[in-house]
């Protein structure tokens, strides 16, 4: 079983704790997407399972073996760096080969794995180039190939896309989708700052936030039932309103009193004992719709901003948060104007509430 | 913490890596510390022994005798004779003595020797000594013994007194400085003109002028050593006015160090940002003002770096002195008052070990103070990939 | 002596002001014959072109003089005296060059210019390269490149005297005052007369050179060293290359070019370099090299411009291949511009 398991790690720099207890399993042949914003330590905690960066306190276990003080070479990974890191001097074939070469393979078999690694990401007519002839995506697919070649129990990727251009990297993104299938044994742990990679790629997502696991789970799940407000506003685009609000009432359903005075009724069982409390209101702009006349509604508010995308129209709607507008993303072209008063409304099954310290009720 | 844990965190390849850039730093210091030590030692001890061992005492054999008799004093039947034998307050001690040249160690100090005949000898370390005998001393001269002399080392400035005034390095030290200073700043405005033109200005052969450059930087000096000589002599003789003053290096060492001048400060200007200058032409300086008071300023690191360069070149320059200077004494710089002393003095240590290190200090001064700027002018232009 | 100081001051202060006189005054000159109106957008193109034309060559004017005067005409100058007599009165075609090939002194400089060519710049590169490496690891790196790259401040003529020092050479038996008989005397040998043994001498002056400047190209090396991305040394540990490997088929390939330079650099030191030999040994016991030999003749017997031309021509053809190469690097990347 070539799984990983992480317990317990840390990582500080001198008197700087970076990683905070981070506590992991992967089952082997699993594709994992560590996401966060800049500095949450996704990158450290990478390179620590590389081998690149030492390990403060905690084990990694890779295929069952403790694997803390075990050289990068020797711990059955391979790593495609954000840069690309190819040796300059070096042709395709020589990057590919160049780890094969010190471990002291045969020649057939190196050139059997190089030539097979070059035909699934369709390098061979570039073989014999050197990587500054080579354009970003063909130098980033050479990457990709080196990695190959060390046959590896766990892949690791250190934000692959984010030197190459938007449309590059959807086309990248399903190359690296459709290696994954071609590898179902073989793990795979990607670090991006970028949610759409993370919601597209992995089997389990696991949110990062100043060195502590936010919550893991499956893209959807992420998506669906947030375990707190952070990973709530991480995940979509553009991200979940937020609306301070008051738990008027617990019990089976909770009734909740939105900043501006609505009386909110939801489906989450919550403790009565809350009574009272501060909480959060949460919706996404994709699940707001406009209310029809007579409707049930759950807020009413100024158009501040609209703007047409043409397959959307993004509404921006003042007055009921300080300083920040609702957003509401309404399909097609809609027929609103600036300055208008609205009503929006939500499915009730689409409504999520925070306590007052940020994490989810919805149990 | 145990030294084994410390070395084991530590890691035995890192701790090779330590000792061996530990080796080298000592093989390269040793030369200058060699001849630092040497001149403040006393010219005698310098001559006489390694200045690695400067700063243990060393040890010698002296020869003295004891008093004649003169006026003895009897003490209850024995005859007494009291004195020292280290006639100068030289801080000497003596270790050990004897009685014959062999053996000058024989005897420990401080105790009383028996040396038959019913005489005996205390002898004390700092000189002073008891000699009994229970007869009178009747010897026409001293008995003669053998000490064993330890002398403490000896530090002096005295090799830099008499090298500054009677060797007239400090003379020379004065000429080192009239040539070097105007030849340091001079260059840099006329070579900051001529960057800012190469870099920023548009106009037909400046690709031309910018290979010449680079190309001249590398020519040897003994190309333009005999024309220009040659050339000195006939304005010389052309206006009346000597063919060696200063005046003539001044010129020579600017125009020498024009090239690598011109190379440095135009690499530096031109990584200046485009925009800045675009938007004070745009603002409607002229490119006078864009360069006095936008380009000079922010050229600052550029100028320096190559001010140091220039520096410690003319500084050390030796040729250039012995061409358009010439070697009559009171002429001379530094290095060639140096090599002068070479040839006169070379067997005196004390001198040369002084005078060179006279020589060196102004650049080491420069150099450990401004070695950033140093480092970066070579750096400018040397850097490329594979 | 205060009279000497005072006129080097006044000097430098004159020749700073003139310096900045003339570059003032003709820039305005330049912009008073050349008059840009206001309102008239015709004329003030006009003198705004006519300006931008005459004005580099302003700036350029007293650099580009003093290099024509100094370094141009002189390289061609000396060119055609090597075809001249001593006197640079008679054209005497190659003689001089004849002579120069069959001159015991001209063929023994040329063979120990050939072993200084051979073994300084390589020493220097290859101990720089080391140095640089080794220091780039430890946290006292920064200490210790400063102490290797000190005597590059100093003269040669006091490194001479540095190493005369350390070569001193007393009877064997008696104390040793230059370290390296006292080292040799310590371990049993016999002391030697270093700077006049046979063949061997020219490698103890070569180490002087060596001293001097391996801190120049540890500094540069250390650089290009630092310029490395890391991401390929790090992907080559992943690799499995251990440190030797990823030294010399990752992190020296990736800065040949350096290299290169720092080689060519110290190539030209060499060939250029006369204060050494000079002092140490005024070339005897075999050790004339070119640069000597030029300066020598230059005043021998009140001085032979045609010979000491030819010798400084023959200089500079070993050194033009290095100089073609720097102009065509440079004018690569000069057309960016």
């Amino acid at each position: 079983m070539a799984g990983l398991v992480l317990k317990d790690i840390r990582k500080s720099y001198g008197a700087v704790d970076v990683l905070h207890g981070i506590d992991l399993e992967i089952a082997q042949g699993e594709f994992v997407v560590f996401v966060g914003p800049s500095g949450c330590g996704k990158s450290t905690l990478l390179r620590m399972i590389a081998g690149l960066e030492e390990i403060s306190s905690g084990d990694l276990t890779i295929g069952g073996q403790r694997v803390n003080e075990v050289p990068p070479s020797r711990r059955g990974i391979a790593m495609v760096f954000q840069s690309y890191a190819l040796y300059p001097h070096m042709t395709v074939y020589d990057n590919m080969a160049f780890g094969m070469r010190i471990a002291k393979e045969s020649k057939t078999e190196i050139d059997r794995r190089v030539r097979a690694a070059a035909d699934i990401l369709q390098l061979t007519p570039y073989l014999e180039r050197l990587p500054k002839a080579l354009s970003g995506g063909q130098r980033q697919r050479v990457a990709i190939g080196r990695a190959i070649c060390r046959d590896p129990k766990v892949f690791l990727f250190d934000e692959p896309l984010s030197n190459l251009d938007a449309a590059l990297r959807v086309a990248t993104r399903i190359e690296i989708a459709k290696l994954n299938e071609t590898m179902p044994d073989t793990t795979m742990i990607y670090v991006t700052h970028d949610q759409v990679e993370a919601m597209t790629l992995a089997d389990r997502i696991v949110v990062l936030s100043a060195g502590h696991i936010e919550q893991v789970g499956a893209p959807l799940e992420l998506y669906e039932r947030p375990a707190n407000l952070f990973v709530a506003r991480f995940i979509g685009s553009p991200a979940m309103n937020i609306i301070p609000a008051k738990i008027e009432q617990g019990g089976a359903t909770t009734v909740i009193t939105l900043a501006g005075g609505k009386s909110v009724t939801l489906d989450i069982a919550t403790d009565t004992a809350l009574a009272g409390e501060a909480a959060s209101f949460g919706v996404r702009p994709e699940d707001l719709s406009l209310a029809d006349e007579g409707e049930d509604y759950l807020f009413e508010g100024e158009i501040v901003i609209v703007e047409q995308l043409g397959e959307v129209t993004l509404l921006y709607i003042g007055g009921l948060v300080e300083n920040e507008p609702i957003i509401a993303k309404i399909p097609g072209i809609a027929d609103v104007q600036k300055g208008q008063k609205m009503r929006f409304t939500a499915p009730r099954r689409k409504l999520h509430l925070f306590d007052k310290t940020g994490l989810s009720l919805l149990k | 913490m145990d030294m084994a844990l410390r070395l084991r965190r530590i890691g035995l390849p890192r701790l090779i890596v330590h000792i061996s850039v530990l080796v080298i730093v000592l093989l390269w210091l040793l030369p200058t510390l060699g001849i630092m030590v040497s001149s403040l030692r006393d010219k005698n001890q310098l001559a006489v022994s390694g200045w690695w061992t400067a700063l243990s005492t060393s040890t010698r054999t002296e020869a003295v005798r004891l008093g004649t008799g003169g006026a003895p004093v009897q003490e209850g039947g024995l005859y007494v004779m009291t004195g020292n034998v280290l006639t100068e307050a030289s801080g000497k001690t003596i270790t050990a003595f004897g009685t014959r040249i062999q053996e000058p160690a024989a005897h420990k100090i401080g105790e009383p020797l028996d040396l038959g005949d019913g005489e005996t000898l205390k002898l004390s370390a700092d000189g002073s000594y008891r000699y009994e005998k229970n007869a009178p001393f009747d010897a026409a001269r001293g008995k003669r013994i053998y000490l064993t002399l330890t002398t403490p080392p000896e530090f002096t400035f005295d090799n830099y007194r008499t090298v500054v005034n009677a060797e007239g390095i400090g003379r020379s030290f004065i000429n080192s400085l009239t040539v070097t200073i105007p030849a340091t700043i001079i260059p840099i405005l006329i070579a900051a003109f001529a960057a800012y033109a190469l870099a920023w200005m548009q106009f037909p052969g400046r690709t031309l002028i910018i290979a010449m450059v680079v190309g001249l930087i590398v020519v040897p000096l003994q190309m333009s050593l005999i024309p220009l000589l040659r050339m000195y002599n006939e304005i010389g003789l052309l206006f009346g006015v000597p063919s060696k003053t200063y005046a003539g290096i001044w010129l020579a060492h600017t125009a020498f160090g024009m090239p690598l001048a011109i190379f440095l400060l135009r690499n530096y200007i031109v990584g200046l940002p485009r925009e800045i200058i675009e938007s004070a032409r745009v603002d409607g300086a002229s490119d006078f003002e864009i360069f006095v008071k936008i380009v000079l300023p922010l050229s600052f690191p550029a100028l320096a770096s190559f001010a140091i360069f220039q520096f410690l070149w003319v500084w050390n320059d030796l040729l250039i002195a012995m061409v358009f200077l010439g070697t009559a004494k009171d002429q001379l710089v530094l290095t060639g008052s140096l090599n002068a002393l070479l040839g006169s003095r070379g067997g005196n240590w004390e001198i040369l070990t002084a005078s060179a290190f006279i020589t060196i200090l102004v650049p080491l001064i420069v150099f450990f103070s401004l070695q950033r700027y140093l480092v970066r002018g070579l750096l400018a232009g040397s850097v490329k990939g594979g | 002596m205060t009279g000497q100081i005072v006129s080097a001051i006044g000097v430098m202060i004159v020749g700073v002001l003139a310096c900045i006189a003339y570059f003032y005054l003709s820039n305005k000159l330049l912009d008073l014959v050349f008059p840009v109106p206001d309102g008239n957008v015709e004329a003030a193109s006009k003198g705004l072109r006519r300006r931008a034309i005459v004005r580099p060559w302003l700036f350029l004017g007293p650099a580009v003089l003093l290099l024509t005067v100094y370094l141009v005409y002189p390289v061609i100058a000396t060119f055609i005296l090597s075809f001249y007599n001593r006197t640079g009165e008679d054209f005497v075609g190659f003689s001089n060059y004849q002579w120069a090939l069959q001159d015991r002194d001209f063929r023994q400089s040329i063979f120990n210019n050939i072993l200084w060519l051979a073994v300084v710049p390589a020493a220097c590169t290859f101990f720089g390269l080391v140095i640089a490496v080794l220091t780039d690891r430890i946290w006292w790196g920064n200490i210790a490149k400063s102490l290797v790259f000190m005597p590059m401040a100093i003269s040669f003529v006091g490194a001479s005297v540095i190493w005369k020092f350390i070569y001193d050479y007393r009877a064997n038996g008696e104390t040793q005052i230059g370290i390296l008989n006292a080292v040799v005397q310590f371990f049993g040998g016999n002391p030697e007369v270093w700077i006049a043994m046979p063949f061997w001498n020219n490698f103890f002056l070569m180490a002087i050179l060596i001293w001097i400047q391996t801190g120049f190209a540890m500094v540069i090396l250390s650089a290009a060293l630092r310029g490395i991305p890391e991401e390929t040394i790090e992907a080559a540990v992943i690799d499995g290359a251990n440190g030797w490997q990823i030294f010399w088929k990752i992190m020296v390939p990736q800065i040949w070019g350096t290299i290169a330079v720092v080689w060519t650099t110290i190539t030209i030191l060499v060939l250029k370099i006369f204060d050494i030999v000079l002092t140490m040994t005024n070339g005897q016991w075999n050790t004339m090299v070119l640069a000597n030999l030029m300066f020598d003749w230059m005043f021998r017997g009140g001085g032979d411009s045609g010979r000491s031309a030819a010798i400084a021509v023959i200089i500079m053809i070993a050194v033009l291949p290095i100089m073609v190469w720097n102009i065509r690097r440079a004018s690569r990347e000069a057309e960016g511009h």
